[in-house]
Parts: structure tokens; sequence; C-alpha cells
């Protein structure tokens, strides 16, 4: 174990005046579950989207799995083993459930410079694409157009998808947002024995969820870290209670 | 891991979904069409069949704009291009022939079928990489804007090439020779061109439905997502854009075959429009669509201009009801012939 698999160095990204990530430095180990906390407007999508390569940053680096990512596009380090939720779901709405998750199954397995056979009857990538749907709970709605699915299972579908490019590290971007008491609970489970196996980066409102699952926990107010610990630590902190769950005088 | 129900998986990998009466109704179609030469002579109109002509090249040309458009997104104004450099390919070969002069000195000018349609192809293919390449760095309305622009580049250009024809165009006297086959009776032609059609219209429906198809639906619904499974969206984007390109270039030497002459107004931008209403009010993202389009617009068109010299007049209000009153294109009334953006 000699460096993190994501280590994030003095990141800074503005827009206009407003410095949505200020000097940020995170360090995310292999097998952690990091969970990163914040008021609205802390910087987490923009510092999620930085890591994930759809925003680049002003200044800092990003480097993955040993080898420095910053200037890379989001292809490039998904291949590498970067992958991401979207907070608002970001699904192909004509494809089903199963068509959404084969095509990145698709794409894992090299170029789609393919012309003349048929996608829907390469029976390795659909069994695996199911697989995947099943993991999440979504098995018996793969024939489902993207459209029609309720929004919790558009949430459990992001996770599918992602879990399809077969990534080393996930970045998720707040997966229990929306979801009702019970479909909450079931993400939860999910996470947990995802965990076991992927390194995650979480972001989320849902602090009992963030309790429950976190090994770590990073606190982020105006695009500045200013906490890191375990759950116990950030419960016990000044400063978070201070600027994030807003107890204390200041 | 999660248990996993491996019965549930097998019996879904196949899902068999081949759609006989897809297949049965595209043979009758076909086979309708064969016989169209002979209703026609029946009926005692044979001009009928250069109609029939013009409409199975227009399919062409409006389904190989489809593929950007309908399953990819990506709003090209300037399609005709494409067609209007297939016609030129073959209209200037050609002229070499003719004059005898090799094309840049060095090029000899042919007027063999199987030489000039390959070449049309090629050339449009790579035009269409240049531009294709230059276009797609951008998206939305400046896309549209730079195609439009690129392609009224190219109509001004041939229309100051003052050594084939300028505003006036190139007379091809003769068809294409292919094998010993009449080209110059418009049922042979006919024929040719239908037999082409098919094969272009059977690659089509493979094409759309493969690894490469699915991705470029993907691309459409969203790029975000598919960059965010490491999907290279350019390299994509830009393919699709040359095969139309090719589709296109294919379309514009099969009408310069036909109408024995080639001008500018192939690449205007109203022709560009033509294709692309063709597109909409066929269906965009429908397989038969175009075909549909092309036969609705130059149908109207003929029948039209035979009643008035205002035709546009009345062509404008019958478009606006059909897009107003067929969601999704007139495919949408035949659902069941093809299945919407697959």
């Amino acid at each position: 174990m000699s460096e993190p698999l994501l280590k994030v160095d003095r990141l800074v990204k503005r827009f206009g005046g407003l410095v949505a990530t200020n000097n940020l430095s995170l360090e995310v180990i292999e097998g952690e579950l990091h969970a990163l906390i914040g008021p609205n407007g802390a910087g987490k999508t923009t510092f999620i989207s930085q890591i994930a390569g759809e925003l680049h940053q002003d200044s800092g680096t990003i480097r993955f799995d040993g080898t420095e990512v910053s200037e890379w596009k989001t292809p490039a380090r998904v291949q590498r083993g970067l992958a991401r939720s979207f907070q608002i779901t970001q699904l192909l709405p004509d494809y089903t459930a199963l068509d959404n998750v084969a095509i990145a199954v698709q794409a894992r397995r090299g170029h789609s410079f393919q012309f003349f056979v048929d996608a829907r009857k390469r029976g390795d990538i659909r069994s695996e694409a199911r697989t995947h749907l099943d993991r999440v709970g979504l098995g018996d709605r793969a024939g489902i157009v993207v459209s029609e699915l309720s929004h919790g299972e558009q949430k459990q579908l992001e996770l599918a998808i992602a879990l399809a490019t077969k990534p080393r590290m996930l970045l998720l971007d707040e997966p229990m947002a929306g979801l009702g008491t019970a479909e909450c609970a079931r993400m939860i489970d999910l996470l947990k024995a995802l965990k076991t196996e992927v390194t995650i980066l979480l972001v989320e409102h849902d602090m009992d969820a963030v309790f429950a699952l976190a090994d770590r926990i990073s606190v982020l107010v105006n695009g500045e870290r200013i906490a890191t610990g375990s759950a116990d630590d950030i419960r016990a902190n000044e400063a978070v209670r201070v600027a994030y769950l807003g107890e204390g005088d200041a | 891991m999660l248990k996993v129900d491996e019965k549930y998986i097998a019996q879904t990998d196949a899902s068999p979904r081949r759609n006989w009466w897809a297949v049965a109704g595209a043979i009758v179609f076909i086979l309708c069409a064969a016989a169209f030469p002979v209703f026609a002579k029946a009926i005692g109109d044979p001009s009928l069949i250069g109609l029939a002509i013009r409409i199975t090249i227009y399919a062409i040309a409006a389904a190989s704009l489809n593929l950007i458009l309908g399953y990819g997104g990506m709003i090209s104004f300037g399609h005709a291009a494409y067609f209007g450099i297939g016609g030129y390919v073959v209209g200037i070969l050609y002229h070499h022939f003719a004059e005898g002069e090799p094309f840049l000195g060095f090029i000899p000018g042919t007027n063999q079928f199987l030489i000039t349609i390959p070449a049309a192809i090629i050339v449009s293919g790579i035009a269409a990489l240049v531009l294709g390449a230059l276009s797609l760095r951008t998206s939305g309305v400046p896309f549209i804007m730079i195609t439009l622009a690129f392609a009224q580049m190219l109509f001004f250009l041939f229309v100051s090439l003052k050594a084939y024809g300028g505003d006036d165009g190139l007379i091809v006297r003769r068809r294409n020779v292919l094998f010993d086959l009449d080209m110059r009776d418009d049922t042979t032609f006919f024929y040719l061109i239908l037999a082409i059609a098919v094969v272009y219209f059977i690659g089509f429906a493979r094409l759309v439905r493969s690894p490469f198809g699915l991705v470029l639906g993907g691309i459409r619904q969203s790029e975000r997502r598919m960059a965010a499974i490491g999907v290279s969206t350019y390299r994509y984007k830009l393919t699709a854009f040359v095969i139309a390109g090719m589709g296109a270039g294919l379309a514009g030497a099969l009408m310069a075959n036909y109408s024995k002459f080639v001008s500018p107004d192939m690449l205007h931008w109203t022709k560009s429009g033509d294709l692309m209403i063709m597109v909409i009010i066929g269906g965009t993202g429908t397989l038969l669509g175009p075909l549909l389009g092309a036969a609705v617009l130059i149908g109207l068109e003929t029948f039209l201009t035979s009643w008035t010299e205002h035709w546009k007049f009345f062509l404008g209000p019958i478009l606006i009801v059909i897009v107003l009153f067929s969601t999704g294109g007139l495919t949408s009334l035949f659902s069941g012939w093809s299945r919407k953006r697959e």
C-alpha cells in the first residue's frame, strides 16, 4: 500500500468570482467507502465532476491508480476504472433498462465499430448486463423502456450502469436522493454489499446512510475540506457542527 | 455477490425478436415495387416510372441523412453537399471521358457505372470526413449553421467552376455503362436503382441494430452518459457522418445518371431542406420513414406542379398538416411496419 487509489492534490475550480473548489486535497484509500458531506452549494458535485473528467480544474492534480489523470478525458478515466453515477440521472430514455446496461458492457469490452451484427443478440453481453441489473434489483424490469421506470428504479439503473464498467472506484453522487424509505434501505444494503468489492467515494445528504456506510467521512464547506475522519470523529468535531450540522453559535 | 438466477438469465438472452411479419412485409413491398413498371405501362402512363426512380433515389439520400439526424441526433443542414458531390463525380468523370482529357492531367475519365459509383461514394465520404471532422467540434445550433455554411461554400465553388459549366451545370450525354444493360430504358434503369436501394436499406437496417447503431442511438439520447461509460463519442459521430455522406454521394451519382445532368442546384441549401423535410414527414429515426417522406414530397411536387404554377403555395400547408397531425412522422401511422428508433 504505497499510494492511495485516488489522490487529489490542491484542486482549484472557479466559476467567475465563485470559488467552487478551493485548494482541495483528498485521498481515498483502496477498499474504503469514503463519504463526502457538506451543505448545499459546498461544491460536492463540482468536485465529483472534476474527478470524473467532465469539468477541467483550474489548477491542482488528480492521481488515480498511480497515474496522473488530470488531463485525461472522461472516457479514458472510465476505461482506467473510474466510474460515476449522476445525481440527476443521465440515462438513455428510449432504450430499455437492459440496453442501457448492455451498452456499457459493450463499451467496456472494446470499441463498438461493428456494423453488421445484431447488438441485441450477443448473448454474453446481454447475460452480463442482466447480472448487473439483478444485482441492483432490477432483474424483472430489464425489458422496460427507461422513460417508464420510476425515479427510484432509474437511480438503481444508474448504479447498474456504473457497475457494468467494472470500476475500481465508484463516484456516487447522491444515489439516495429522492428515494422513498424502503428504496433507501435497499440502496443502503446494496452499497454495503458493494463496498467489499469496490472503492467508493459517496456524496450523500442522508446522514443515517452516511454514518451507517462510511469508513471515513470528509466534510466540504465552500469548496474547502474542513475535516476528515471516522463517523465518531466527525460527530464530535466542533467545526463541522458549526458549519454543517447547524449547532454552536457562529 | 448476490445470488443470480441462472435460469432466468438463460431465457432472456436469446429473446427471438425476429419479426417475420416485417420480413414478409418487406418481400411483398419489393415485389409490388418490382411490378410497378408493368402497372405504369398498363395504365398508359410510363412517365410514372421516372417518378418512381426519383423517389427511390431520394429515399436513399434521405435515409442517409436520417442516420445522423434521426438516429444520431446530429442535425446536419448541409447534406445536399454530398449528394451534389456524388453527382459531380459522375458528371466530371463523364466530361473527361467525352473530351478524352484526363482529370487533373492523370485521372482518366470514365463512363463505367462500376467505377463512377464507387468513386462517387469514396469522394463524398472523404468530403464528409473533412467537413465532419471540423463541424463535429460543435453541436446544437452552431452545428446546424456550420454544416449549412460548408455546403453553401461548396455550392458557390461549383457555381464558379466554369470548366464544369458553372451555373449551368454539366450535361451527361449518356448514362453510365453497366455490362450490356440498356441503361437508356427507364424500366431497366428502374430495376437497377431498385436493386441498389434494396441492398442499401437491408444494410441500413442491419447497421442501426448493430453495436455501432446502438452506440449512435445512445449518443443521441445522452452524450454525457455515453462518455461516462467510456465511449469517445466524437469518433462514432464522425464515422456516422462519413457513412451518411457516402450514402448521399451514392444517391447523387444515381441521380446524375438518371437525369443525365448535374448542376450546383444539387448542392443548394434548399435541397438540404428537402432532404430534411422528407426525413421529418416520414418519421425521424425510422427505417422506412425517409422512403415514405420521399414518396410524399416528390409525389406532391409532381402532382401539384402539373396542376398549378404556384405549387409551393399549396405544398407548404399540406406539409404543415402532415407534421401537425402525425407525431413522429407518417410511419407512426403504420407503426407495425417499423419500430421507432431501433
